[in-house]
């Protein structure tokens, strides 16, 4: 089978003081080819942990991920990975840090060079390519960050709140840009955000995750990622499905911050 | 103290007539000119440019003015040079009085001036004369040309007008005096009864300074100049600081060679972290200036010695830069790279090492540093060569202007190493502090 499969992964990690947090427990996930799925929680709730898990820098406690039908045991160029903020090379300039796995993967310079152009250009970032990292804003830095990753050209691109950091504007844009290149590479994607709106654009699959033990609260099956492509994504949230959906994941979310609140108050 | 008061007061005044020059200029607006809360925000202090200039000036002047350097147009008032006279007034054993006038000339060394001619006076007490080093002052035996003596009870009752009662011979059992020595006011100097009655001569002193204590800028300049041609203890100029840095160069290649690895490898392992973390702990409080008697007797005082000295200098803070510089690797960069397909050694060539520069950096400016300063140090303890050795010797031989020569060259070079490895550093690591 293709596609990214989760076996009833659980994670537990023990304390120093005997106790143990379960991070996870016995999460299934079952993701097609090309799918784009958001994942949204309140903080605590393991959505980071998945991703880590799937990236392969954390081994699962029970379970396994399977990446057409192999056995995922550490990182990988199969799965790429595009953090918030800080993981650009700032020894490199934006041609060398977008060449970077390629390069790692022994693919001669001549094969590459003319991708990473055409990356660089898909990107908007074609003036650029000669910048210092330290020269570009943060928008920049994140097109960088998304470029590289597709140059390597990767069956899972795995985003940690990859907007994160930026301003509004900026933002709004590079959902954008996640959108038109989700549709042009034909990747799957898994985004963690904090954001219910990006949530909701970002994500044809879209995962609410609880806490305590984290684990898969609710899925959602939206339209709004398809109908945003090469759309202006603010008419899009003038749909009415929209904001009742976002309503409603809200409500989802505050109910479990109150919870974990109310809990936390109870025990002191 | 007045010379701390005379500095001070020039930069007051350089200050204040700055800042007059400046209202007057036409005002800049740039981002620093238009804040107007200052006090307190370190982005707006840089250097003022100015000052620094006019600050190294006022050592010079300074430093001239009190040695009567020729550089300089103002002095500190120097030493009295020049003729002197005054009158005294001998009683002899039987109390008759007689007077008698001395005269005294200051001279630039012992013989350089001739002998005052005097011609003999009347009475029993003949006129003196006396030639006193410049910055000495000179004992006067007036009764060396008189009919009376001194040790058969003659003694001076007055000098320039001022009596005194004081009498040499008057002691008590234990041979002490029991007066105070009364001390005159001649011209140009004062005069002062010695124990056994003869005239203490001291001229004016001034106050400037001796070129014993302290040269003349121009004289430490003459120095350089002379020691760079002719050299000094069989090696030239260029021998003994080329050696001093030719030792703190390799010295400081072994400690990185050594350091950089070994802190790489704390970063990096559990176990080398375990093994070596209490050794560079104990061993990074020790001044290498401490270790300085046990590399002697271990490896004695040629090169090797020193080498070795230089080499645990370096070596500890260079291990602990490399150790923070592996540390300070963000786990993001790491985790980006595995993800792209990195190996193990492609993280630690293209990820680790280029990261941990900006460290290293710091660590080898601080090394440099300190290695110059340690090979000084050793280089006074025993040397055949180098600049420590260099102002070690002079200073047995009480040649200040070497001495000082040997400190200002040893401070250039060692800002010019520093200035050389920010350059490089600029080069290297153009990202630093601003990831």
């Amino acid at each position: 089978m293709s596609g990214l499969k989760l076996d009833s992964i659980s994670m537990r990690f023990d304390l120093p003081n005997g106790d143990h947090v379960q991070a996870l427990k016995n999460v299934s996930l079952d993701i097609k080819t090309g799918e784009l799925m958001s994942v949204l929680g309140p903080s605590g709730c393991g959505k980071t942990t998945l991703l880590n898990i799937i990236a392969g820098f954390l081994a699962p406690t029970e379970g396994a991920v399977l990446l057409n039908d192999h056995r995922v045991t550490g990182p990988a160029q199969e799965r790429g990975m595009v953090f918030q903020k800080g993981a650009l090379f700032e020894w490199m300039n934006v041609r060398e840090n977008v060449a970077f796995g390629p390069r790692m993967n022994g693919v001669p310079k001549s094969e590459s060079a003319g991708k990473v152009d055409h990356l660089l250009e898909v990107v908007g970032l074609h003036d650029f390519k000669e910048k210092a990292i330290y020269e570009l804003s943060g928008g920049m830095q994140q097109r960088v960050a998304l470029a590289r990753c597709l140059a390597n050209d990767p069956d899972v691109i795995l985003m940690d709140e990859p907007l994160g950091a930026l301003d509004a504007l900026t933002r709004e844009k590079m959902q954008g840009l996640v959108l038109k290149l989700w549709k042009e590479t034909g990747k799957t994607i898994i985004l963690i955000t904090h954001s219910v709106e990006e949530a909701l654009l970002l994500g044809e699959r879209l995962l609410v995750m609880a806490p305590r033990p984290g684990r898969i609260h609710k899925e959602y099956r939206l339209p709004f990622a398809e109908m945003g492509v090469g759309a202006d994504l603010r008419e899009v949230k003038h749909h009415a499905e929209y904001a009742i959906t976002r309503e409603e994941i809200l409500n989802m979310i505050w109910d479990m911050e109150e919870e974990i609140m109310g809990r936390t108050e109870g025990a002191a | 103290m007045t010379i701390l008061l005379i500095y001070i007061a020039i930069f007051v005044i350089a200050f204040l007539a700055v800042k007059f020059v400046n209202s007057r200029l036409e005002q800049r607006h740039d981002f620093t000119s238009l804040k107007t809360v200052t006090f307190g925000d370190e982005s707006a202090v840089t250097a003022n440019r100015t000052a620094s200039v006019i600050s190294v000036i006022a050592i010079f002047l300074i430093w001239g003015a009190f040695t009567g350097s020729k550089l300089t147009p103002l002095h500190a008032p120097g030493p009295y040079q020049g003729k002197g006279q005054f009158d005294y007034v001998v009683e002899g054993p039987d109390g008759q009085r007689d007077g008698a006038t001395a005269f005294w000339q200051v001279e630039e060394k012992k013989g350089a001036a001739e002998d005052l001619e005097i011609t003999g006076g009347d009475g029993f007490a003949q006129n003196d004369a006396l030639n006193i080093i410049k910055y000495r002052s000179g004992q006067l035996r007036w009764d060396g040309n008189d009919e009376v003596r001194r040790r058969d009870g003659a003694r001076i009752v007055e000098v320039n007008g001022q009596p005194t009662d004081f009498d040499p011979n008057r002691r008590d059992e234990n041979g002490n005096l029991l007066q105070d020595r009364p001390t005159f006011r001649i011209d140009n100097g004062t005069a002062t009864l010695t124990d056994k009655g003869a005239l203490l001569i001291t001229p004016y002193q001034g106050w400037q300074m001796e070129p014993i204590w302290l040269p003349a800028p121009e004289a430490v300049w003459g120095r350089i100049v002379e020691i760079a041609k002719e050299g000094y203890q069989n090696s030239t100029l260029l021998e003994h600081l080329g050696w001093s840095l030719f030792r703190v160069i390799v010295g400081f290649a072994f400690g990185a060679l050594v350091g950089i690895p070994l802190g790489y490898a704390m970063g990096l392992s559990d176990w080398f972290r375990g093994w070596f973390d209490p050794i560079v702990e104990f061993m990074r409080p020790v001044p290498p200036l401490a270790l300085i008697p046990l590399v002697i007797i271990w490896a004695g005082i040629g090169e090797t010695g020193k080498i070795i000295l230089l080499f645990l200098a370096a070596l500890w803070i260079m291990t602990i830069a490399a150790r923070a510089g592996v540390s300070g690797v963000n786990i993001t960069k790491v985790h980006a790279a595995y993800s792209l397909g990195a190996s193990k050694w492609q993280i630690m060539r293209h990820v680790i090492m280029p990261n941990s520069l900006p460290e290293i950096f710091t660590g080898a400016r601080v090394a440099m540093g300190v290695c110059w300063g340690t090979v000084v140090a050793a280089e006074l303890v025993a040397a055949e060569k180098g600049a420590g050795m260099m102002i070690m010797v002079a200073s047995k031989f009480q040649l200040t202007d070497i001495v000082l020569m040997g400190i200002i060259l040893i401070g250039i070079i060692g800002y010019g190493i520093d200035i050389l490895m920010r350059r490089i550093e600029r080069w290297l690591v153009p990202w630093k502090g601003r990831a």
